[in-house]
Order: C-alpha cells, then structure tokens, then sequence
C-alpha cells in the first residue's frame, strides 16, 4: 500500500495505481476525455490534469498516466488546475465544437466563451481508436502519421489496411462520433445549453425518465437561451 | 615518430568543409611537395576551430599564426612567403571589426583570448580521425585512472564533488544521475550520448563529436563503469553526415587499441558503443523519446516516473547524457573534483559551450566559464554588432529559450541566473539580435518552428503552438487586438503548465519573454499599425524620398515586379499595389532615397 496526500486528505491505495484510480476510489470527479476503461492511458488531452508537488515545486501532471507515489501531496482543484483545465476544453472546442461529449465538457467547467477561430475539424486526436484497434481489438490498422500540428489518424499510407476487420470499434469509442451536440450555436461554436437544463419528462412523471440516470443526456429536455436571453 | 618543424592545422569542421578546406589542404600539401618541404612541415585537417565565420581557416604551429578567409589562389604566396622565406602573410590574417592592424597570433584574437577550454581543448590542434594524437595529448588517462585505481562509488563521488550539470539544457546534477542509475536493480544497464542537437543555430555538440570524438568516447565509458553498464549507445542525427564518420572511426579505431570492447585494458571491464542515427525530430532530443526512438518506435516523449534510470532503453535502467556532459568527464577524472569546482559560479560548475550566432561580428562556437556575463560573449568574444547598429536581444536556450533584453545584459550566466529571466541555458544557442529585429516576428519563427516540430500527443502543446503562432501571425499582419494579447499571454501560461515533456514546457518561452520585456512593440502592431524595426511586410510601406531622388534608374531595373516607374533624371515612384516589400530597391539605391515606414 502507498500512502499519500490527496486534497489535504492522508490516504493508502494500492501499489500500482493511477492518480486517477485513486481519485475514482475516493469518489473524487476528475474530468476525462481520452481516458477510458480498458485502453492504455495515453495522457494527451490534458483533461485530467492534477496538481502534483513535492511542497516546493507544485507541478501538473495527467492523473491518468501518473502513478501514485509515497508522501506524493496531489490536489485536484487548484486554481492552476481548473484554469488549465478550462484552457484545454476552449482549445478542443476550437477544433471540434460539433461533439457533445466536449460540449457538456465545456458547459461542466463553465467554458462559455471560445477566443479561437473554430475549424470543425472534428478529430481531437485523442488517439482512443488507435488504442481500441492496437489494445481490444489487437489489430492495429490504425496509427498517428507525421507530427506536431499535422498529427493525424490514418491507415498506414492511407490505404485500406489488411488487418482492419471493419469491426467498428475505432467509431464506437470516438468521443467526437459518438453523438454530436444539437445546440452549438453558429456564431459562437458554444452550446452551453445544459448549463439551462429543464427536464420536460419530469412535469410529466415523477421521476426522471432518462437512460441509466444520465441526466439530460437524450438532449431533449435542454432548453436554448435566444438571443435576447430568455429561455 | 617523425617531428616537423612547422605544423599547418587545417580546420576541417563542417563549416569550413563546406567553404573548400579539404581543396586548400590538397593545394597546400602540393604546393609542399613542390617545393620539397614535406620532410619538415606537415599538414593536419583537425577539428572545428568555432571561428566557423572566418573558414577556411589555417593554423601554423608552433608561432599560431592565424590565417582565415583562405582561397585556393592564395595558397602559393602563403607557402612561398611564410613557410620558405618565414613572412608571415598580413593580408590573409583577421582584422578586428573597426581596427585596420591584422591580429597575427591566434591567442590575441578577442575571439579565442577569452575563452577558457575544457570540453573543446583538443579543438583545431589534433586529427579526429587518428586516436594517437588523442592519447598524446593525454587521452585515455582517465579511463586508465578510472578502471585501475577507482572503485565505481569513487567515481561517482569525485563526478558529485565536481558540481557538473547536465548541459543539455535542465542542467540536473551529473553525479547524481549516475548514482540513481547505479543504484537501481538490475544487471544489464545501458548508457545514451544524446547527440539530438535539434535547436536553430546550435551546433556545439556537433563540434565535439567532430573535434574530439574520443573525449565523448572515453567520458562514456567511464560512465560505464560507474554505473555498471555494458553497452552505450551514441545517438547522432543524420544531418549531421562528418560527426557520424569522425564517431564511428573513433569507435573503431578505440576497439582496435584495446579501450572500448571486451577486456578493457586488461582490467576484465567490457563496454562497447553503438551508432544510432536520427531520423530528424527536434522531440527526440527529449530522453524519454530518445529512447523510444533507439527503440525503433515513433520518438514521442512518455510520462515520467518511472525515469530511465528505473526503466529505460528495453526497459532497463539507462542512464542519458549530453554529448557535452560526456565529455567534460574526462578531464574531471583526470584533473580532479576540485580543479573542476573552482571554475563557474556558485551553482554551476565548468565551462559551457555556446554557439554565437546572428547579429554579431564574430560568428562561431565559444566554451567559457559559467559566471561569465553575456555583455563579455557579446562584445569581448562576439566583437559586437555588426554595421554600428544597436542591440536589442539574445535569445538562449534555443527554441523554447527566451529573449533577454539589454538590461539584463550584465547577468552572470548560469543555469539559475537564466531561467530567473525568463529564458534558459538550453543546449547553448545564443542567437543575437540588432535593432533591426521584430521581436513578434521573432516569437512567430519559434513558434512556427515548435508547432512544426511538437511531437503531437499533449492538445496544450500540438493545438497550443498552433495556436500562439495564429494570433502572433494575426498580430504581424495588422489584425491584432488587445484581447488578442490578453488571450496569448493566458494561452502561453496554459501550455507551459499543462504539457507532459520538455518540449511543451518550454515552448511559451519565446513568447512570454517577448511579452515581458517587449510588450510595447507588441501594442504598436496592434494599435498604430506599425512594426517599429520594420520587418513586418503587412504593416511597411516603401516610397521614394522625391528630394533625394537622382532618377539614377537603378531601383526601376532590380524591380523584379516593375513595381517602381519613372524616367531617367526623374522622380521615381513606387507602386504599392504592385509593391511586394522585397527590398530590393533600398538596397541598390545609392542615394538613401528609399524610405521604410
């Protein structure tokens, strides 16, 4: 077992873990996006950023590559934290303001301006297809080709690869294909619509009527604001 | 072995191969032979000298006359004149900037008095390609001393006591670094020379490996020992075509004489070194994506922990150096932890390698003490500024260095004095700039190049630079706002702070030091539409002065666009639609009747 600091708090995980297993065990939320279950952290989008330190040189490393170490004092909601945090879901915005899954995101950690030219290029590079392919799948028909801002996806030179076996995983893990956000508005790529959520069903039933307690995730009951801001 | 009277040391560093040096060697050892004196002088192509602005360049020995700018032509009169009749050749020595005398002797040159040499002491004066003249000039000494009469705790205590940092940039503790890699479980170790020297106008690990290839060798494996490990690999990038041949003619040369391979000079003690050639990447210079990279994997930098020295090259500890770390190692062994200590600053230790490059007279590769400060490399060894114009800036460090400003310019150079700044020691650039330099047009190149060159994986880093280089872009074009610059300096902060490597953490460098310390002129392409050093082609403007204005027609002829009409003896006028902000007509005008606005 290791002992360690988390939000002021002494307390033990197991050898081996993540910062962030340890912060899901403890039932702290830390955002995610290119993290997931059964694929091999990757630590590229910089979601899941914690502040780490050695009580001199606070630093911010991914929770979900970093591993947990002895006397290690780790804070998960600093404000460096939060405003790098908000900084990387303007950016991802930025490339693909079309994916629900930034949008609401973005509306979590109230991100409600975008200072950059939008380019709806929807892949974040996020690389969790390339990981389903290589890790569940183990395939492997899909990689990163060149580097730096001309980083993309592909098959190796672009052509069908023989190992693809159409089996659709690479599409059924991507955050940006998975459902597409309904509300971005055109002039400012930014929904913001479930920072106004107002279940419709609820008026109707006594409960909530959405899947697993995914509160507003059909979209349905997300209200925009008009232009003169009322709902 | 043969004497001569007079020895003639060719410099044959990439600079001065590429300015003709190996066809002024063959000329002067013809001109030898024709005149019968190949019995008394011998001609040597040695290391680079680091005065690569004044290649080709000849050293004779034993006076150390200096001869620079050498031509083919000039070659029988040289020989005739000095080596025959012993008239040393005035007009073929260096003349200071704003002096007229020539500065005959190599050591009164501000260029080389100044410098102190320990990594680069056996530049320009042994053949990189003969190991003997290597062990003459007691080479192979330390690693006698470090494998007979060391145990490998001594050495790593003496590396400690000695203060070296690493000189690849992050300046961590040498000796420190060895002992974690020493102390990690496991039989098989690895040792790395990083020779990923990625940086724009940097090219002092070059010079070692191309000077003094067997100091890397030797330092390595003495490292080897320390540390426990049997293999080192030496990674090179592949621009770099004659530092590859000069290393692997090392490690052949060091196998064949016994002091690289099995059985080390009989102690029982085995290493042997691999060549691993780069494929280009300024990331790979990182470790983690060293590493990765000799793996034969993408060269993308991981998460540390664990570091190398827990689980590197094949996941086995490896412990990683600079070329330049590797080299200084011997000399420490050899001349003792406190000869080494007394040189440099409080903090840090030695002498640095830097390479002087941009606006500056003397262009070249200096080593110098740490502690000197930058006024001394820029005006004493630099020769200043070229053309009486002003200084405005040196940016070290490279890429992700910073831009310090004239203020600072008395700053004693260390690792700590740097980054206090705002900049960093890095690998050892020095790029010096004049008044004539935009300092936005500066952090754009930088971030042009770091969006280029990031490996991709961290968002902060990849959509980051590309980010910063956009609104800087916008800037220079005259669409700036001062959201804009509120926006740029939160986004730097953002992607110093959330990248995972090196790279990502210190690519907002350029631009927050450029904000820092050049805030004005950043506001002066937003608000007046003006770049103050006139660099900036969307925001200048070129017109014809009318009253100095000759009509000499000779602007009209370089026009390549026909972009200036006029008769001859009259007033010239420029076409600003058809303008494209070449210069050109400012540069033949004879009469200072262009104006730049």
């Amino acid at each position: 077992m290791i002992n360690f600091k988390l939000n002021g708090l002494e307390v033990q995980v197991e050898d081996g873990s993540t910062i962030l297993e340890a912060c899901k065990f403890f039932g702290i939320e830390i955002p995610t996006l290119c993290y997931m279950e059964g694929l091999e952290s990757y630590g590229g989008c910089r979601m899941c950023l914690v502040q780490i330190s050695d009580d001199k040189n606070p630093k911010l490393v991914t929770a979900c590559t970093y591993p947990v170490e002895e006397g290690l004092n780790v804070r998960t909601n600093t404000k460096r934290v939060i405003s790098a945090r908000k900084m990387m879901v303007e950016l991802l915005l930025s490339v693909s303001s079309d994916s629900k899954v930034i949008q609401d995101l973005a509306s979590k950690l109230n991100v409600t301006k975008l200072r950059f030219a939008s380019r709806h290029e929807d892949c974040i590079l996020c690389g969790r297809c390339v990981r389903m392919c290589k890790d569940q799948m183990q395939s492997g028909a899909i990689g990163f080709t060149e580097r730096g801002y001309k980083k993309k996806i592909e098959t190796p030179f672009n052509i069908r690869s023989e190992v693809c076996r159409l089996c659709g995983g690479c599409i059924y893990v991507c955050p940006v294909c998975q459902t597409r956000c309904q509300g971005p508005d055109a002039d400012t790529d930014i929904c913001n619509a479930c920072l106004t959520l107002e279940p419709t069903c609820i008026e109707v039933h006594d409960d909530y009527q959405c899947w697993l307690g995914t509160t507003g995730d059909c979209g349905t009951c997300v209200k925009k604001e008009d232009k003169e801001g009322k709902k | 072995m043969k004497q001569y009277r007079t020895h003639l040391l060719v410099c044959a560093g990439t600079g001065c191969v590429a300015c003709n040096s190996y066809e002024i060697k063959k000329t002067l050892e013809a001109e030898i032979t024709k005149r019968k004196l190949q019995d008394e002088i011998t001609v040597i192509a040695t290391g680079c000298n680091g005065f690569c602005e004044r290649g080709p360049i000849v050293v004779v020995q034993p006076e150390g006359i200096f001869y620079q700018r050498l031509k083919t032509e000039d070659i029988p009169h040289l020989v005739e004149e000095h080596l025959l009749k012993g008239r040393p050749v005035k007009k073929l020595m260096y003349v200071p900037p704003k002096e007229e005398l020539p500065v005959p002797k190599m050591m009164d040159i501000g260029f080389f008095r100044h410098q102190l040499l320990i990594v680069l002491r056996n530049r320009g004066r042994i053949d990189p390609e003969n190991i003997e003249e290597y062990i003459a000039f007691d080479g192979y000494q330390a690693l006698e001393k470090a494998l007979t009469k060391m145990t490998p705790e001594q050495i790593i205590g003496v590396v400690k006591e000695s203060g070296l940092r690493g000189r690849g940039g992050a300046g961590f503790p040498t000796g420190l670094k060895w002992e974690r890699c020493r102390k990690a479980p496991g039989d098989e170790k690895y040792l790395i020379c990083n020779g990923d020297e990625g940086d724009p106008g940097a090219f002092m690990d070059r010079s070692v490996l191309e000077a003094d290839p067997h100091a890397v060798l030797e330092g390595m494996a003495i490292g080897a020992k320390a540390i426990g490990a049997q293999k080192g690999y030496i990674y090179v990038r592949s621009e770099y075509p004659l530092a590859l041949k000069r290393i692997k003619i090392a490690i052949e040369q060091a196998e064949e004489y016994g002091l690289l391979g099995k059985n080390i000079l009989g102690t029982g003690f085995d290493f042997s070194v691999e060549v691993a050639r780069g494929a280009g990447a300024f990331v790979s210079g990182e470790e983690t994506s060293l590493i990765a990279a000799i793996e034969g994997k993408i060269g993308i930098p991981r998460q540390r922990p664990p570091y190398p020295a827990q689980k590197g090259l094949w996941k086995k500890p490896t412990n990683i150096n600079n070329v330049e770390t590797w080299a200084n190692v011997p000399q420490i062994i050899f001349k003792g932890a406190k000869w080494y200590s007394e040189i440099g600053t409080k903090t840090s230790k030695g002498t640095k390698i830097f390479s002087l490059v941009g606006k500056i007279n003397n262009t070249g590769l200096v080593e110098v003490p740490m502690g000197i400060s930058l006024k001394d490399i820029i005006y004493e060894i630099g020769g200043g500024i070229p053309k009486n114009k002003k200084f405005k800036a040196v940016q070290t460090g490279g890429p992700s260095g910073g831009c310090i400003p004239n203020q600072h310019l008395n700053l004693p150079i260390d690792y700590e004095s740097l980054t206090e700044v705002g900049s960093m020691m890095g690998s050892g650039g020095m790029i010096v700039m004049d008044e004539d330099t935009c300092m936005v047009d500066v952090a754009k190149y930088f971030m042009n190049f770091l969006r280029d060159e990031s490996c991709g994986k961290c968002l902060s880093c990849r959509e980051g630079t590309h980010r910063m280089w956009e609104i800087l872009d916008k800037i220079t074009c005259g669409q700036g706002t001062m959201e804009d610059l509120a926006t740029l300096e939160e986004l730097a902060m953002a992607v110093k702070d959330a990248s995972m490597c090196g790279l990502g953490q210190t690519a907002a460098n350029p631009v927050l030091s450029a904000l820092k310390y050049f805030q004005g002129e950043f506001v002066s392409h937003i608000k007046d539409k003006k770049c103050p050093a006139r660099v900036c082609k969307p925001l200048i403007k070129y017109t014809v002065i009318p009253d100095r204005c000759t009509g000499c027609m000779a602007c009209l002829k370089v026009c390549a666009y026909r972009a200036i009409e006029g008769k001859r003896k009259e007033v010239h006028k420029i076409l600003q639609e058809k303008c494209t902000k070449c210069g050109s007509c400012l540069q033949v005008c004879k009469f200072e009747a262009v104006l730049v606005e």
